[in-house]
């Protein structure tokens, strides 16, 4: 694979907004790359800036070598799924389909044997002479699809292509696109504020916030490694904790103070030193829950607690368990077993939680907005950790202010 | 009662104003001038007794022809030019800012504000030999001193179109505002040029609207009768100013009814025709139910 299509240095502002910051990305010949984040972080604004309706303020885009930032749309080898499919009303599939051919005019044979082609690829022959408005949600998308794919574009930009489905055809038609990228080979663009989706079709992704781009990287390497709180919390759930390194063990483990909780071991994987400051993301599915204390591991870390809530979903139970006062740990436990037959963790039971040090991940740096959160105190931020507003003044800047070579608390 | 046939009554009571209305204000007179068309006349301006084709035959006046061909002719190109100028101006409109579109469709209905009557003679003195357009037009060598501005097909032609214009701009307007104008992008994503979307993707989608504006502007300058009074000459005659000429000139009534017999016709077939059109563009089949 090689980079063939680069945003370089690319900045946008509306009237006040900075909508994009100096983003660049460099996107691979062939490749699902996503571009994620919540609304208003800027990913529309480059996904038009790179169709053509909208120019950067700075910053150039390049594509297959060739310099396109000024090029108009109709004249750039790329095409557009609409959020909302912007299908012509007053043609038919088939016309729909149609129109870059016959902008471009080309033969009608050849107009008529491209369509037939494209209509059996997103499996519309049947419905080719219904207008738009006679068809579902999922056949207007499969028509948008075939009328961008039709040009033959060396990128397809899907915007928000499936916001307008209900869950069950959004999963279908997910899978109908990466068959659809399967056969037609061509690097696909896809924007979205929907993790799941992203997460399940890309190669890779980017996530943005606040028109800059936080992390470049695989599924995998994204809910793993985040790189900063703001990735961590937007792809998935997790649990944050501040603190500071007690003390350096060997070359790979640490141990690490955090207010509220007993110290915990640590892989060190950002190579600090004692007294730096560590922000910690563990995913709730990390931790294991039991009601008897499990048995001692050196590179387990134990905390009891009591469970406050407990939500069954079938295929796993979402536990948050408090631990003293500060604390309230979401925690997801996957029914890999039968479950009847098991004494049930319930509401008000005293638990032991347990996670394995090297499932902690160090966050590199923290988002622009989460800075206030270095003056909170140690608070899970997980979905709803609101309960605890109350709390949080008591122990205001408590990370800061600990003795850190003091005992844990 | 079965329940249809409640429907039917129920529906009759709820349209019952306005059918009488349309009853007694348009069919009634309609068949009156028709009835009267088919009077002999009486040499005092009355309706005598009797019932005669006469006055019917006598249609085939040889000055007639010119008179409806001129009529619908310079209906025709009226539309034509009110359309081409209101269609850039609705979309300006729909696309504009909240506060100049108000501020643009302020000045669309301005006119209104002032009698018809007023314009038209305000036109008169604009067009005037002595008036101001021709003085600028002599000071630029546009024209020479000798050119007649006035008393013109072409005045007409400007007046016309000058006062069908907001008739034409507001149903356009209101259709071109529910346009969704991404599909004017997706065009362009497509590979089309701006004019290329504007005409198969905007024109299209305004259909409807279009068909209103033709209608508004077409039938009003069919019947016209004072423009043509005012500021055209013998040469651009209407219509409507040989119906006045029977009815207050000649006072002869059957023959005044005739025509506008003919002239209710004449608008009846574009009517008609523009109905039939807008019926098959309106029912499109109704929208499939979600089904995967």
């Amino acid at each position: 694979m090689e980079d063939f299509l680069w945003f370089k240095e690319i900045s946008k502002t509306f009237a006040t907004t900075r909508a994009v910051d100096n983003v660049s990305l460099a996107i691979q010949r062939g490749e699902i790359f996503s571009i994620l984040g919540p609304s208003g972080c800027g990913k529309t604004t480059l996904l038009r800036m790179l169709a053509g309706f909208e120019a950067p303020d700075s910053g150039r885009i390049i594509l297959d070598n060739s310099d396109i930032t000024d090029l108009p749309p109709n004249m750039r080898k790329v095409n557009t799924v609409f959020q909302n499919y912007a299908l012509f009303p007053h043609m038919t599939v088939r016309e729909n389909i149609a129109f870059g051919l016959k902008v471009a005019k080309r033969p009608k044979a050849e107009i008529r044997d491209e369509v037939d082609r494209m209509l059996t690829l997103i499996q519309m022959q049947d419905h080719a002479d219904k207008k738009p408005a006679q068809i579902s949600g999922g056949q207007k998308q499969r028509t948008a699809i075939a009328r961008a794919l039709i040009l033959k574009p060396s990128v397809l930009l899907l915007d928000e292509p499936l916001a307008a489905l209900d869950l069950k055809l959004r999963q279908r038609m997910l899978l109908e696109l990466s068959l659809i990228h399967d056969e037609v080979g061509i690097t696909f663009i896809y924007v979205t504020h929907d993790q799941g989706e992203a997460m399940s079709i890309s190669d890779r992704i980017a996530v943005m916030n606040n028109g800059r781009v936080e992390q470049i990287g695989t599924p995998a390497e994204i809910y793993e490694a985040p790189k900063s709180s703001f990735v961590a919390a937007f792809i998935g759930d997790t649990n944050f904790f501040d603190g500071r390194i007690s003390d350096v063990v060997d070359a790979e483990y640490c141990r690490i103070d955090v207010p509220g909780l007993p110290r915990m071991l640590c892989f060190n994987d950002k190579k600090l030193a004692k007294g730096d400051l560590v922000h910690l993301s563990i995913r709730p599915e990390k931790f294991q829950i039991a009601l008897e204390q499990p048995a001692a591991n050196p590179k387990y870390n134990v905390l009891p607690g009591v469970v406050e809530d407990v939500i069954y979903q079938g295929d796993h139970t979402r536990y948050w368990v408090s631990i003293g006062d500060d604390w309230r740990i979401s925690i997801s436990r996957q029914h890999t077993r039968f479950m009847l037959d098991e004494k049930p963790i319930q509401w008000r039971d005293q638990v032991f939680i347990s996670w394995f040090a090297d499932d902690g991940f160090m966050l590199e740096r923290y988002s622009e907005k989460d800075e206030e959160l270095l003056e909170m105190p140690p608070q899970s931020v997980g979905e709803n950790d609101d309960s605890d507003k109350d709390d949080e003044s008591t122990d205001s800047a408590q990370v800061d202010t600990n003795d850190t070579t003091g005992e844990p608390i | 009662m079965t329940p249809t046939r409640r429907r039917f009554w129920g529906e009759c009571s709820l349209t019952a104003p306005s059918m009488l209305w349309l009853l007694v204000f348009f069919l009634l007179p309609t068949l009156i001038i028709l009835a009267i068309a088919l009077k002999p006349a009486d040499p005092s301006g009355g309706i005598a007794d009797g019932w005669t084709w006469h006055t019917l035959f006598s249609l085939r006046n040889p000055n007639y022809p010119e008179i409806i061909f001129r009529t619908v002719w310079l209906s025709a190109v009226t539309t034509t030019i009110t359309l081409a100028v209101a269609i850039p101006i609705a979309y300006y409109i729909a696309r504009c800012k909240p506060w100049k579109r108000d501020l643009v469709l302020f000045l669309t209905i301005i006119p209104f504000w002032t009698s018809f009557l007023i314009r038209i003679f305000a036109w008169k003195a604009v067009l005037h030999p002595d008036g101001i357009l021709k003085s600028i037009l002599v000071f630029c060598h546009l024209a020479s001193p000798g050119t007649l501005l006035l008393y013109r097909p072409e005045a007409v032609l400007l007046v016309m179109v000058y006062t069908e214009l907001p008739f034409a701009i507001l149903p356009l307007y209101a259709a071109a505002e529910k346009f969704d104008f991404s599909l004017i992008e997706a065009a362009m994503d497509l590979g089309a040029g701006r004019l290329r979307a504007f005409f198969s993707v905007f024109i299209p989608g305004i259909y409807n609207g279009l068909l209103s504006a033709c209608l508004m502007v077409l039938i009003p300058s069919i019947g016209s009768y004072v423009i043509p009074d005012v500021v055209g000459g013998i040469g651009s005659q209407m219509i409507g100013n040989v119906i006045a000429q029977r009815t207050f000139v000649d006072r002869n009534l059957p023959a005044a009814s005739a025509l506008a017999a003919v002239l209710t016709l004449v608008m009846i077939i574009p009517l008609i025709y523009f109905l039939r059109i807008k019926k098959s563009a309106d029912s499109g089949p109704t929208p499939a139910k979600e089904v995967v």
